[in-house]
């Protein structure tokens, strides 16, 4: 019996995953075709809202192509061992305090474990495909991995010596406590994250292993139709992993902006007031679709936003100790979590139609030379600040900005000596190179 | 009974994938095969109520150095190897050597069964919570055979970066 909520809960994931993803895409593409003034999808539906529908059909119906020469095993695998992988990671997350699939002790360790062997299916998908572009891509994603992993696994240690335990739930629960979200204890940490997370989920401007003008489609060239979205999905959930663990981490995860303060409880009525607004929108949007079967869609989005506003409303309205009532906590506490995760996706969008993309010596560069570094910095700089607060009695505030102050001048110093080195000089390698008696 | 069942299914897919690991030619299918007997041993681990150790063998093991493994021996173009004629012809050799070693190894287990004193197995509760106690006894009872070994690595580490650089 205490198997069964947490099979439904990952039943659940996995059946609507797929769904979330290719909505995740149509975002990513309604926000690109926003930030360049253009419209986007918009035959599909209603605002092309049923555009991931048709992708995804259009992927499933395409020819399943093996190439010839390829290891046709490894070449069928790969993908497999990148999506289970990244659905697997999934278990640990606390989505809310009610919705987990399973409490670990280890749980962070459990979420960064499981996640970092999804490069298998990246590197042996490239090796597999027998072919050079799919080869590159795959060397180029093992090492960028292998680099941003050590640089986001010391930012989640400073996260993690001011939780004190490895429990995801532990760490929110944490944050609820101290009254602080760890973005404001460790905001160096955070930063280093975000850097880390978008170079490990292979995005712009970090996106070596498939940048199109350089490798075609890097690991992924050689596969098309289903295993090719397979490819895509794997990736798409890295997203959410990754923005999972800095919403956990450094957001406060299920928790909602000034969880403690009792007067600003007023704050609870902003998720249904945000349903009811897009509702609102949506109906008023309706009539002016060009199509009836569109306008009917329009309204039923509408519909949906409605329901949802209730659900998150009658928790509230219920009377107090109701079955109800006791349900607030998972209810919008799911709705924050989801809320962040969105707002840190939200982010890798921005930031991907913002930069051009890096070169891969840049890449390596900051990496290693300004990120590790800065991130063994900030561990020190937090147990700094504990170590004054805890050993010495200080007050929490001032202690832990000595070591954020003490990381950020240590960060200055790298960026102002890493200049140097920016622009190496054109032939000093050749000039090593040349045989005396040439 | 479970228990059982669990560790005879990692120990059986960690030996399988051992022996396959040395008959593979290719090298890409060998390490696969090492991942796959890293990760049964990652299994035994957690059967055996150690979280934090299985978690450090799949991140560390599996995630960390196998990758880098697989980055080398794509680096390293092995198809030319596959091609050439294999050093195995002293295989009778090394048949006999290696069951002199197993019936060493037998003769070991079977004497050791009849004298010497097995230890029972730690209660399940003695082992939570797994990662605290890691720590304590390697930041508190063993410290400085700790340091000294993390010395010693950022030795290696550092001769290594010495050997590989041109100019220093």
């Amino acid at each position: 019996m205490p198997y069964v909520l947490p099979v439904l809960f990952a039943l659940v994931i996995v059946a609507l995953l797929p769904l979330v993803a290719g909505y995740i895409v149509l975002v990513e593409r309604k926000v690109m075709a926003d930030m360049q003034v253009r419209l986007g999808p918009m035959r599909v539906g209603p605002h092309g809202l049923l555009q991931p529908i048709a992708d995804a059909v259009k992927l499933l119906l395409k020819e399943d192509i093996i190439p010839e020469s390829a290891d046709r095993l490894v070449f069928w695998g790969a993908p497999l061992i990148s999506v289970t992988t990244a659905m697997v990671a999934l278990a640990a997350l606390p989505i809310g305090p009610f919705f987990q699939i399973a409490e670990l002790n280890i749980g962070l360790l459990f979420i960064l474990g499981v996640s970092s062997l999804g490069i298998f299916g990246i590197v042996l998908g490239g090796w597999a495909s027998n072919s050079h572009y799919s080869l590159l891509g795959a060397l180029r994603s093992a090492a960028q991995l292998v680099s941003y992993e050590t640089s986001a696994g010391m930012a989640i240690v400073g996260a993690l010596l001011l939780a004190g335990t490895l429990s995801t739930r532990g760490i929110v629960q944490a944050q609820a406590q101290t009254e602080v979200w760890f973005i404001f204890a460790a905001p160096v940490g955070f930063f280093i994250y975000l850097v880390a997370s978008i170079a490990e989920t292979n995005r712009a401007p970090f996106d070596m292993p498939e940048a199109e003008s350089e490798l075609v489609a890097g690991y992924m060239t050689e596969y098309s139709g289903f295993r090719w979205a397979l490819y895509f999905l794997a990736e798409y959930t890295n997203m959410i992993v990754v923005a999972s663990i800095a919403t956990t981490l450094f957001l406060g995860g299920w928790l909602r902006p000034f969880a403690s303060t009792s007067y600003l409880d007023f704050l609870d009525w902003l998720p249904p007031l945000l349903m009811a607004g897009v509702a609102g929108y949506c109906f008023w949007r309706a009539p002016k679709q060009p199509v009836a079967v569109q306008k009917m869609f329009m309204a039923a989005v509408g519909l949906l936003c409605i329901v949802l506003a209730l659900v998150l409303i009658m928790p509230m309205a219920a009377p107090r100790d109701s079955f109800l009532a006791s349900s607030k906590a998972g209810i919008h506490g799911a709705f924050w979590f989801l809320f962040k995760v969105g707002a840190y996706i939200y982010v890798f969008m921005w930031l991907r139609f913002t930069f051009p993309r890096y070169r891969f010596d840049q890449l390596m560069r900051l990496g290693w030379q300004f990120l590790v570094p800065l991130s063994i910095v900030n561990v020190m700089g937090i147990g700094v600040g504990l170590a004054l607060h805890r050993q010495l009695n200080w007050p929490a505030a001032p202690a832990l900005i000595l070591g954020i102050v003490l990381t950020l001048v240590a960060g200055a110093y790298l960026l102002a000596t890493g200049e140097k080195h920016e622009h190496p000089r054109v032939g000093e390698e050749e000039e090593e190179e040349t045989p005396v008696n040439a | 009974m479970l228990d059982q069942v669990v560790f005879y299914f990692f120990a059986a897919l960690a030996i399988v994938s051992a022996i396959l690991v040395v008959t593979r030619r290719n090298a890409v299918q060998s390490a696969i095969f090492l991942v796959t007997a890293l990760l049964a041993t990652a299994g035994i681990f957690l059967n055996l109520n150690a979280e934090f150790l299985f978690i450090v063998q799949v991140i560390l093991y599996a995630g960390g150095i196998m990758v880098l493994f697989i980055f080398v021996i794509m680096l390293v173009n092995l198809d030319v190897a596959l091609h050439q004629v294999q050093f195995n012809r002293q295989w009778f050799v090394a048949l006999i050597i290696s069951a002199v070693l197993a019936a060493q190894v037998a003769a070991a287990i079977a004497v050791s069964r009849r004298t010497l004193y097995t230890m029972p197995a730690a209660p399940a509760e003695s082992l939570q919570p797994n990662t605290e106690r890691v720590a304590f006894y390697l930041f508190h009872t063993y410290v400085l055979p700790f340091e000294i070994a993390s010395i010693l690595l950022l030795v290696a580490m550092v001769g290594a970066v010495v050997m590989a650089k041109k100019r220093v």
